[in-house]
C-alpha cells in the first residue's frame, strides 16, 4: 500500500492537483480532496487486460495488425472520441495523417460554439489564478457551475486568501439562465447568489438585452423572457463598476440553435466593458476528458482545432462537414476508430461500420467492436500531460500504479507503424 | 560516418574566416581535423564554388507556446491559402503566417536554419512551449522565460527583497521552465493592465505595487548578469508601437547603468512623433545610441508587407492596438498572475503611411548599426512578417539598388520621412553570417554551434552563389543538421530531432519554501507540479537537453 499526495486530475478539467490517493496493488482509492467527478474516475477498476479481435482475446500485436488492416482498406476513416493525453493525441494525429482520417473530438459540437465566435470576432478571457485573486464579480451564464466542477467555488472563489481582495466572501455571484443545483455558490458569509432564471433558449435574447444595457441603450420593455429589465440593468451596472468582473459560460451547456451567437454576444459585451474604464474577462468552461488537449495538439500539429480531415493529404478544417456523427449517419465514413482513455461509459456511437476501439479498460459494449485494445489511463497508469479548461496550464500527470496496460500513444503509434 | 566537404568557400565569422576555400570533415555529428590519408571517407560532397555557412540560428521567433496556438486557432482562413501535403518522410500541415509545428521545422530547415528560440515562455505555460517545440522537427530550440509582470516578482520588489533573493527566484524559474534566457515584456505593464492601467512609461508606477518598469529592468538585468547567464536580459520595452517611443527606448538604454541588455524588435520601439502625420523615424537616433553603447544588442523585428498575425505577451499594447486588427478579430488574455497575451491579425500595407515608414525604419536600423555582432536579423515572427520572408529581407540588406527600387514603391510621404535612399551600405556575406550564425550563437550563449570550426556541431548550410540574394538564400543546395543531410535543393530529404538548449543557474534552495507558501496561498497548482522535470523533455525518446555553461560568477 502506498499513499501518493498532490495527485493531479485529468478528469475534472479544473486541474485539481491536491488529491491524496492510496494505491493497493491495482486498486486506487481517493483519500482526500476527491469529488463526484474525480473519485469514481480514479477508482474505476481494471477489468480487461487483453486486446480482442471480434470479441476473442488476442495479443496486442494481432489486434494492432487487424486495426492496421482495417484502416489500410478504408477510404475514409473517422477517429472519434479523441479523449486522451498529449502523447496520445500526438499518436492520434500521426495516425490520422497517415491513414487520411477525419479527427473529431467528441465534445467538438459543443466547443464549436466557442470556436465559431473566436474565429469570427475573438474574445478577452482570463484564467483560474486571476479569478482566484482578482475576480470581484462573477456572472454565470447558462450553466450549473458546481454541477460542472464540484470544487470550483471552494478552490477559486471562496479561497481564504487572495492577493487583491481583502475579503473573498464579499465576491458577488449572479446566475443568468440556469439556477445552481446546490449550495456551493453560497458565500462563507452566508450570502446566496442572485439568480435571474430563464430558459436556455431565451439566453440569446436576454444576453442581447444585457449587452444593450451595458452599452447604455434604452430598453422599452419591462421584462425580457421573465426577467425584469431593472434586474438586468443592475447586472450591467455591476459589471461596469466591478474592478475585475468575470463572465463564465460552458459552450456545451448552451444547447440551442446558433448558440455561437450567444457566445459572441457575451464575448463582445466583455470587450465593450473593457472600453468603459474597467476590466472584465470571459471564462469559458470546458476541458473535460481531454477536449482542450485534443484541440491544443491538433492545433499545433495541423493548425486547426480538433475537427479536421486529412484524406486530401493535408489538413482541412470544417466545423460542420467533419462532424463524425453526421458522417456516420450519411454513410461518408467506412471505418470508425474510437479513442477514449478516460471514461468507460463514453462508448463509441452505434454503427454497422468496422470499429476499432482504443479505450480505458472496463468499457462495456452492446456489440463487440472488431478490434478492442484496452489502454491505461493517463494520470493513473502512465505519466503524461493534460490541459486544464483555461487552456494555458498543462498539468503533469503522474503514474500511480504498475498495470502493464499500454498507453494510447503506444497503441496508436504501433498501428501507424503497421500501416 | 565520415563526411568530406570539398573545396567550398567558407564564411565562418566565429573562426575569423571570411570567404576562404576550405575542405571540412565531419564525423559523428561534429567537425573534425583532416583525418590521415588512409582513413576511409564514407561520403564526399564536391562544393567547389559553393558558399558554406553554419546553420542559421533565429534568436527570436515565436514558435512555441499558448499565444501561437491561439493565433493558429484564430485564422483558419489564412491556413487555407497554404496547405502543406504530407510525404513519405514529412507530416502534413499548414504554412504562411502561423504554421503548424512540423511545417515550421521543415520550412526553417529548407532556408538553412537549424535552430530557433522562442522568446516569450510564460513560466506557467512553459510545458506547452516545450511540447510544441518538441513537435518541431530538425531544429534545435530553446527559449527565454518571461518575468517582470508576475505578481511574485512584484511582491518581492515591493517588499524590498535584496538582489540575492531576486537572483534565486530568477534562477529557480529558469530551471523550472527549462530556459536559456530571461525576457521581460512591457516591464510590469502586463500586470498593470490587470489593474486597468492602459499605459506604463518607464518611470511610471504600477498602481498597486508602486514599482516602475525601470526598477524591474534593473533588478532583472542585474539578476541575469550576476547569475552568469550569457544571454543578456531580453527586453521588449515599454510603449511598443507608440509614436514618440524612441525617447523611451533611448532612456531604457542609457538608464540601465551599463548592464547587458538585449532590446528586441527594436523597430517597434523607434518611432518619433514629428511630421504631418505625427509619426516619424527614430531609426538613426536608435542606431547611433546602439553604436555608442557597447552593453546593448538589438534585433530589428523588421516588418514586411502582407498578411500576418501578431502574437505578444504585451496584452496592454495589443489591446490598445486591437482597432487595427485585420481581419477584425482578436484575443486578449490575462494569465495566471504570471503574464498575459494578445493576438491581433495584421496586414501591413505598403501604401499605408505608417506601415511603409515602419518598413523603412527597420531597414535604417539594420544599415546604420555599425557592429554586425550587436544587431540580429528577425521579423519577430510572425509579428513583423512570417519567418519565410528572411531571404527577401537578406536581399534588401545586401542589394542597394533592389532596396531603392522597393523604396520607390511605398507610400510617397513615407519615402520623404526616411533617409533610407541615401544609405549606401550593402551587407556582405560575412556580415549576414554574423547576424544569422556566429553573432546569434554568441548572443544566446550556445557553445559549439554557429561555427564551422573543429569540434563544433556540424550544422551546415551550402548555397550556390547568386547575385539575386533572395534566390540564393531561399534554396540552399544542402543543409546538414548534426552532420546528417536533411535538405537537398531546398527540400527536406530526411528528418531528425534537435535538442533543447538550456542553462541551469544555481539557486539557494530556501527560495522554494517561500514559493511553496505562495503557491499554496494564491496559485492554482502545487509548486511541485509547476516545475518541469527533465524526463518531460526526454521521455518520448526524441527530445534531449543540452546544458550550456554560465559566465564565471564573481
Amino acid at each position: 500500500m502506498t499513499e501518493i499526495i498532490e495527485v493531479p486530475s485529468p478528469f475534472c478539467g479544473i486541474g485539481t492537483d491536491d488529491l491524496t490517493v492510496q494505491v493497493n496493488d491495482l486498486a486506487v482509492s481517493v483519500m482526500a480532496n476527491g469529488c463526484a467527478v474525480n473519485t469514481p474516475a480514479f477508482e474505476q477498476v481494471i477489468t480487461d487486460t487483453s486486446a480482442r479481435v471480434d470479441g476473442k482475446d488476442v495479443s496486442l500485436e494481432v489486434a494492432v495488425a487487424k486495426a492496421a488492416e482495417l484502416l489500410s482498406a478504408s477510404n475514409q476513416p473517422v477517429i472519434g472520441g479523441c479523449a486522451t493525453d498529449v502523447n496520445g493525441m500526438r499518436g492520434l494525429m500521426a495516425l490520422a495523417d497517415h491513414s487520411g482520417a477525419v479527427v473529431d473530438n467528441m465534445n467538438f459540437t459543443g466547443a464549436r460554439r466557442n470556436f465559431l465566435a473566436l474565429q469570427d470576432t475573438g474574445w478577452m478571457n482570463t484564467t483560474l489564478a486571476e479569478i482566484k485573486n482578482r475576480c470581484d464579480y462573477l456572472l454565470v451564464v447558462g450553466v450549473d457551475l458546481e454541477g460542472f466542477a464540484p470544487r470550483f467555488f471552494e478552490r477559486y472563489l471562496w479561497n481564504q486568501e487572495s492577493m487583491f481582495l481583502s475579503d473573498t466572501s464579499q465576491r458577488q455571484i449572479v446566475y443568468l439562465g440556469k439556477a445552481p443545483s446546490g449550495e456551493a455558490s453560497i458565500s462563507p458569509a452566508g450570502v446566496k447568489a442572485k439568480v435571474l432564471a430563464c430558459k436556455d433558449a431565451d439566453l440569446p435574447e436576454v444576453m442581447a438585452v444585457l449587452r444593450a444595457l451595458v452599452k447604455g441603450k434604452k430598453i422599452v420593455a419591462e421584462t425580457i423572457c421573465g426577467i425584469a429589465v431593472s434586474d438586468l440593468q443592475e447586472v450591467a451596472d455591476q459589471l461596469k463598476t466591478a474592478k475585475y468582473g468575470v463572465v463564465t459560460w460552458a459552450a456545451g451547456a448552451l444547447n440551442f440553435d446558433q448558440a455561437e451567437l450567444t457566445v459572441q454576444m457575451l464575448s463582445e459585451m466583455v470587450k465593450d466593458i473593457n472600453t468603459m474604464d474597467t476590466r472584465c474577462s470571459g471564462f469559458p468552461l470546458g476541458g473535460k476528458e481531454g477536449d482542450q488537449t485534443a484541440n491544443q495538439v491538433c492545433g499545433w500539429t495541423s493548425a486547426y482545432p480538433a475537427r479536421a480531415r486529412f484524406s486530401s493529404g493535408f489538413p482541412e478544417y470544417d466545423p460542420f462537414l467533419y462532424d463524425s456523427n453526421v458522417m456516420l449517419a450519411n454513410g461518408e465514413a467506412d471505418v470508425l476508430v474510437w479513442v477514449q482513455a478516460f471514461n468507460v461509459t463514453s462508448v463509441p456511437p452505434v454503427t454497422e461500420l468496422p470499429t476499432i476501439v482504443v479505450a480505458r479498460s472496463g468499457m462495456v459494449f452492446d456489440k463487440q467492436p472488431d478490434v478492442f485494445i484496452p489502454v491505461g489511463t493517463p494520470g493513473i497508469d502512465h505519466a503524461g500531460h493534460a490541459y486544464r479548461l483555461d487552456n494555458v496550464v498543462a498539468i503533469r500527470l503522474k503514474k500511480l500504479r504498475e498495470s502493464g496496460l499500454p498507453s494510447t500513444a503506444d497503441v496508436l503509434n504501433a498501428i501507424e507503424q503497421a500501416l | 560516418m565520415l563526411i568530406k566537404l570539398t573545396g567550398g568557400t567558407v564564411y565562418d565569422p566565429a573562426s575569423g574566416i571570411d570567404g576562404k576555400v576550405q575542405t571540412l570533415y565531419v564525423q559523428d555529428g561534429r567537425f573534425i581535423k583532416q583525418p590521415a590519408n588512409d582513413v576511409k571517407i564514407d561520403k564526399e560532397y564536391d562544393l567547389k564554388a559553393k558558399v558554406l555557412m553554419a546553420g542559421a540560428i533565429d534568436m527570436h521567433t515565436h514558435i512555441g507556446g499558448g499565444k501561437g496556438n491561439i493565433a493558429r486557432m484564430l485564422i483558419p482562413e489564412d491556413h487555407r491559402k497554404d496547405p502543406v501535403h504530407r510525404s513519405d518522410i514529412t507530416r502534413s500541415g499548414c504554412g504562411h503566417a502561423m504554421p503548424s509545428t512540423f511545417t515550421t521545422g521543415y520550412r526553417y530547415a529548407e532556408m538553412g536554419y537549424t535552430a530557433g528560440f522562442e522568446p516569450a515562455i510564460l513560466p506557467i505555460n512553459a510545458r506547452q512551449a516545450h511540447m510544441e517545440m518538441a513537435d518541431i522537427p530538425i531544429l534545435d530550440k530553446g527559449g527565454y522565460v518571461m518575468l517582470g509582470s508576475d505578481d511574485y516578482l512584484l511582491r518581492m520588489l515591493t517588499a524590498k527583497k535584496d538582489q540575492k533573493a531576486i537572483n534565486d527566484y530568477v534562477a529557480w524559474t529558469m530551471n523550472a521552465a527549462k530556459a536559456i534566457g530571461v525576457k521581460v515584456v512591457n516591464p510590469g505593464g502586463i500586470n498593470a493592465f490587470k489593474f486597468n492601467q492602459r499605459k506604463l512609461d518607464l518611470d511610471e508606477n504600477n498602481a498597486h505595487y508602486g514599482i516602475s518598469p525601470r526598477e524591474i529592468l534593473i533588478s532583472l538585468a542585474t539578476a541575469v548578469k550576476e547569475l552568469g547567464v550569457k544571454h543578456p536580459l531580453h527586453v521588449h520595452g515599454c510603449n511598443l508601437g507608440v509614436p514618440g517611443n524612441v525617447n523611451t527606448t533611448l532612456d531604457t538604454m542609457q538608464g540601465i547603468g551599463g548592464l547587458p541588455l538585449h532590446l528586441t524588435h527594436i523597430q517597434f520601439h523607434s518611432y518619433g512623433n514629428e511630421g504631418d502625420f505625427k509619426f516619424s523615424s527614430g531609426g538613426a537616433a536608435i542606431a547611433e545610441a546602439i553604436n555608442k553603447t557597447p552593453n546593448i544588442t538589438a534585433d530589428v523585428g523588421q516588418i514586411l508587407f502582407g498578411q500576418t498575425i501578431t502574437a505578444s505577451g504585451d496584452n496592454m499594447r495589443q489591446h490598445a492596438n486591437h482597432g487595427f486588427a485585420s481581419p477584425d478579430k482578436w484575443v486578449s488574455m490575462d494569465i495566471e498572475c504570471d503574464a498575459g497575451c494578445g493576438v491581433v491579425p495584421f496586414k501591413y500595407r505598403d501604401q499605408n503611411f505608417v506601415n511603409a515608414l515602419q518598413w523603412a525604419i527597420g531597414l535604417e536600423i539594420f544599415l546604420l548599426v555599425d557592429d554586425p555582432w550587436r544587431v540580429f536579423l528577425t521579423t519577430d515572427h510572425p509579428n513583423g512578417a512570417p519567418f519565410t520572408t528572411y531571404p527577401h529581407l537578406i536581399r534588401l540588406l545586401m542589394d542597394k539598388s533592389f532596396r531603392n527600387d522597393m523604396l520607390a514603391t511605398i507610400h510617397p510621404e513615407a519615402q520623404k520621412m526616411t533617409t533610407l535612399g541615401s544609405i549606401d551600405r550593402e551587407y556582405s556575406l560575412q556580415e549576414i553570417a554574423i547576424l544569422t550564425r556566429a553573432g546569434a550563437a554568441k548572443l544566446v550563449g550556445l557553445e559549439d554551434r554557429g561555427s564551422l570550426a573543429e569540434g563544433a556541431w556540424a550544422d551546415i548550410t551550402v548555397y550556390t552563389e547568386n547575385a539575386d540574394r533572395e534566390k540564393m538564400f531561399e534554396k540552399p543546395d544542402y543543409v546538414f543538421k548534426d552532420g546528417e543531410l536533411v535538405v537537398v535543393d531546398g527540400k527536406v530529404v530526411h528528418t531528425k530531432w534537435g535538442t533543447t538548449h538550456i542553462v541551469r543557474p544555481d539557486w539557494d534552495s530556501s527560495v522554494e519554501k517561500d514559493l511553496q507558501k505562495y503557491f499554496d496561498r494564491f496559485m492554482t497548482m502545487k509548486v511541485g507540479n509547476f516545475k518541469i522535470s527533465d524526463d518531460e523533455i526526454t521521455e518520448d525518446g526524441r527530445g534531449s537537453l543540452t546544458t550550456h555553461s554560465l559566465n564565471g560568477v564573481t
